[in-house]
C-alpha cells in the first residue's frame, strides 16, 4: 500500500486532495443541490417541502413579486423583496466603503512602524477574532444603547440633554458590520501596503508629485489588490449578514439575511428561503466576476 | 545667477537612535557646490553623505543650519516644490507604469500637454541612448537599462541640480565603468549640476571636478581629485583615498619649508611642508607606495634601508613590503617598464628605499 503511493505521484496528489475534496463535496456541493432541489418545489405546511415534491417557480416568481403569496394583504407591495435586495447591497456598499476608508489608513499606519510595533498591533487588530463574534456584537449594543455607555458618557459631559437614539436602526446595523468587518479590510490592504516599496514616493515626489497626487497615481494603484481583496472579503459576507442586522436593528432592519433566516424558522417556508439564498449567491457571484474582470488589467499592471 | 548651485550652511542633522540616544548623522557641515561642477560626495556608509544627498534633495529637514540653492533658502521646501531631481539608487522606477509613462511623470506634473510629453520622452530616451523603448514596462530592462531610464526621468525635467545616490553601486564592473564616462560626458553636455555620492573612491576619482570627503558626519576636506590624492589634510583622508604608508616619527628641527623628520631606529629623513611644526612633534610621514624607488637612488632626496618581506608580481608592477631597521614597515609599488633590466628584488634581500622631499605628507591628525 505505501509502495503504491511511493511510486505513483497521482495517487499521491489524489490521497492529499481527497479529504478536502471529499469535505467539500459531501457537506458543501451536496447540500447545494439539495437548496437548488427545494428551491423549486412547493413548500409543505409546517416546513419543510410537500411531499411528494410537486415542481414549481412559484419561489422564484415570489421573490420579484411579493403579492404573489396566498397570504398577501391589500396593500401588499410587489417589489418588496427586492427592495429588501436592494437594501441588503446599499447597506453592504457602505460597510465596505466604511472599512476601506478606515482600514487603509490603518494599515498604512502600522506598515510604518518598527517591525516589533508592526506585529504587536496586527495582533491587536486580529484579537477581536478570538472572541465570540455573538459576545462583541452584544456588546457593542450595551455600548450603543439608551441608557449605554456612549450616551452616558455624553451625559455626564453635558454635551447631550437627551439620549441619541442610536440602537436599532440602520446606523447601528452599519456600525455593528464596521465593527465586526474591519479586521477583515485590514489584514489583505496591510499585506498589500507592507510589501510597497516607499522609495517610490520619494521619486515621485522628487518629479514634483504633491503628496495627494502621489498617492492616487502611485501608491493606490499599486496597492489596489490588496483593497480589492478588502472588498471582496467584507462586501461578499456583509450582503448576506444576518446575526449583526438583527441584534443591532433590533428586528427592525430587513437584510437578505434576516430574511433568509426567517424562511427557515418563523415562517416556515424552506422553499422561499432556497430560492433567495441561490439568487443571492448568484448575484455576488456576478458581481464578484464582473468586478475581477474589469480590474484585471490594473491588478496585473500593479503586480 | 548665483555662482554656487547648492549652499550648506552649518547644517546638522540629528536622529533618535533606538536605544533614544541622538545621533548627528551630519555635524555641522558647510560647503558650496559650484554651477554646473560634478561634485561628489565622498565616505564609507554611515558617513552621513547620504543624508546630507536626502536634505538637498528634502527628503530630509536639517535639525539646524541652511540649505540654499541658487541662493534661495530652500531648508523647509518639501522634496516636490525643489527644482532638483534625483537618481536614486535602485532606481525607484515605478513597476505600474510604462517607460513612456514613467520618464513622462515629472511633465505630467508640470501639466505639460500630453502631445509635448511624448516627444520630451522620446528625447529624453535618446539621450540616454534607449530610444523606441517607450512601451517596456520597468521589469523587462535589464539594470544598466534601468539605470538609464532613471536617468532619462531626472534630468527630462531639467533640474537646476541633478543628486544621484550611488547610482552605478548595483551594475557590475565593466558596466559600471562604462556609465562612468557616460555620466561624465552628459554632465557636460547638458551642463547640469551632478552631486553624486559614493563610497568608492575611484570612481569619485575618475568623475568628479571636486570631491567632499566625508566621515562621521562631518567634511574632512573639500577639493579636487589631485588635490585630495595628492595632498590629503588628514591620516583618514590619505588611507581613505588609495593606498598610504605612514612612518610615525617625531619632528627634530624645521629649516623654512624643510622638516627634519627622526624616525626611530631607522633614521631622519627630509620633507618639504608649508605648515610649521614644533620641534619634538609627533608626526606620522604619509608617502604612497607608488612614490617611493627601490634600489634607486634619489639626488636630493631621502633614502633609507631595509629588508623585502614580501613580493607580489602583479604584470604591470611590483608590490614590496619592506621593513626598516626601527621596525617600521611600507610598501613599495614599483612599475615594471623595463623588462629584463629591472630585476625583481627577492624576498629577504636588503634593499634601500628612496623617495623626494616633496613626495610625503607630514600629517598630525
Amino acid at each position: 500500500m505505501l509502495n503504491f503511493f511511493r511510486r505513483n505521484k497521482a495517487a499521491q496528489l489524489y490521497g492529499l486532495i481527497s479529504p478536502g475534496a471529499l469535505w467539500t463535496l459531501l457537506f458543501f456541493n451536496l447540500p447545494l443541490l439539495i437548496v437548488l432541489f427545494i428551491s423549486f418545489v412547493e413548500r409543505g405546511r409546517a416546513g419543510g417541502i410537500k411531499l411528494p415534491p410537486v415542481y414549481t417557480l412559484e419561489n422564484y416568481r415570489q421573490l420579484f413579486n411579493a403579492c404573489a403569496s396566498e397570504f398577501s394583504g391589500p396593500e401588499c407591495d410587489p417589489f418588496l423583496y427586492i427592495g429588501i435586495f436592494g437594501h441588503s447591497v446599499r447597506i453592504a456598499l457602505v460597510v465596505t466603503f466604511w472599512c476601506i476608508a478606515l482600514g487603509y489608513p490603518l494599515s498604512y499606519f502600522i506598515s510604518r512602524q518598527k517591525p516589533i510595533w508592526r506585529d504587536a498591533l496586527m495582533i491587536l487588530v486580529i484579537i477581536p477574532f478570538w472572541t465570540n463574534f455573538l459576545v462583541r456584537t452584544y456588546a457593542l449594543k450595551q455600548v450603543l444603547a439608551t441608557e449605554g455607555l456612549l450616551n452616558s458618557f455624553l451625559i455626564n459631559l453635558n454635551l447631550i440633554n437627551q439620549p441619541l437614539d442610536l440602537l436599532f436602526n440602520e446606523f447601528a446595523v452599519n456600525v455593528g458590520l464596521i465593527y465586526g468587518y474591519l479586521p477583515f479590510a485590514v489584514l489583505p490592504m496591510y499585506a498589500s501596503i507592507e510589501k510597497f516599496d516607499h522609495s517610490l514616493m520619494e521619486a515621485a515626489a522628487d518629479l514634483g508629485a504633491p503628496p495627494w497626487r502621489a498617492f492616487l497615481r502611485v501608491m493606490l494603484p499599486m496597492t489596489l489588490p490588496g483593497v480589492i481583496a478588502a472588498l471582496v472579503l467584507v462586501f461578499v459576507p456583509v450582503v448576506g449578514a444576518f446575526i449583526t442586522p438583527d441584534i443591532m436593528g433590533g428586528g427592525k432592519i430587513e437584510m437578505i439575511g434576516t430574511l433568509i433566516n426567517r424562511q427557515f424558522g418563523v415562517s416556515r417556508n424552506w422553499p422561499f428561503g432556497a430560492s433567495m439564498s441561490l439568487v443571492l449567491m448568484l448575484l455576488v457571484l456576478i458581481g464578484v466576476i464582473a468586478y475581477f474582470r474589469s480590474s484585471t488589467e490594473e491588478t496585473r499592471r500593479a503586480m | 545667477m548665483n555662482e554656487f548651485a547648492v549652499e550648506m550652511q552649518d547644517v546638522v542633522k540629528q536622529f533618535i537612535t533606538p536605544e533614544g540616544g541622538i545621533l548627528a548623522a551630519v555635524n555641522h557641515v558647510t560647503m558650496q557646490i559650484r554651477d554646473g561642477e560634478f561634485f561628489s560626495l565622498l565616505g564609507p556608509s554611515g558617513c552621513g553623505k547620504t543624508t546630507s544627498l536626502r536634505m538637498i534633495a528634502g527628503f530630509e529637514l536639517p535639525t539646524d543650519g541652511k540649505i540654499l540653492i541658487h541662493g534661495k533658502e530652500m531648508s523647509q521646501v518639501p522634496a516636490f516644490r525643489r527644482p532638483i531631481n534625483t537618481v536614486f539608487q535602485q532606481y525607484a522606477l515605478f513597476p505600474h507604469m510604462t517607460v513612456e509613462q514613467n520618464i513622462g511623470y515629472g511633465p505630467e506634473m508640470q501639466s505639460v500637454p500630453r502631445a509635448e510629453r511624448s516627444r520630451r520622452v522620446s528625447e529624453a530616451l535618446e539621450m540616454v541612448r534607449l530610444p523606441g523603448m517607450e512601451m517596456r514596462r520597468p521589469k523587462q530592462l535589464s539594470g544598466g537599462q534601468q539605470q538609464r531610464i532613471a536617468l532619462a526621468r531626472a534630468l527630462i525635467n531639467k533640474p537646476e541640480v541633478l543628486l544621484l545616490d550611488e547610482p552605478l553601486g548595483a551594475l557590475d564592473l565593466k558596466l559600471r565603468k562604462e556609465m562612468q564616462l557616460e555620466l561624465k560626458t552628459l554632465q557636460r553636455e547638458v551642463g547640469i549640476t551632478f552631486i553624486y555620492v559614493t563610497h568608492d573612491q575611484e570612481e569619485a576619482l575618475t568623475m568628479s571636478d571636486r570631491i567632499a570627503v566625508m566621515h562621521k558626519g562631518v567634511v574632512l576636506q573639500i577639493g579636487k581629485p589631485e588635490e585630495i590624492y595628492e595632498k590629503p589634510a588628514s591620516k583618514y583622508v590619505a588611507d581613505f583615498i588609495g593606498e598610504t604608508n605612514f612612518i610615525d616619527g617625531v619632528v627634530k628641527r624645521q629649516d623654512g619649508a624643510t622638516v627634519e623628520v627622526e624616525l626611530e631606529g631607522t633614521g631622519v629623513v627630509r620633507v618639504e611642508s608649508s605648515r610649521s611644526f614644533s620641534n619634538g612633534q609627533q608626526v606620522a610621514v604619509a608617502v604612497r607606495p607608488e612614490k617611493l624607488r627601490l634600489n634607486t637612488q634619489i639626488e636630493d632626496g631621502n633614502t633609507l634601508r631595509g629588508r623585502v618581506e614580501d613580493v607580489i608580481y602583479i604584470g604591470t608592477d611590483t608590490h614590496y613590503g619592506v621593513r626598516f631597521a626601527g621596525g617600521q614597515k611600507v610598501r613599495v609599488r614599483e612599475q615594471n617598464i623595463l623588462q629584463g633590466h629591472h630585476e625583481i628584488v627577492q624576498v629577504g634581500a636588503e634593499a634601500s628605499v628612496s623617495f623626494t622631499r616633496v613626495s610625503p605628507r607630514i600629517l598630525t591628525e
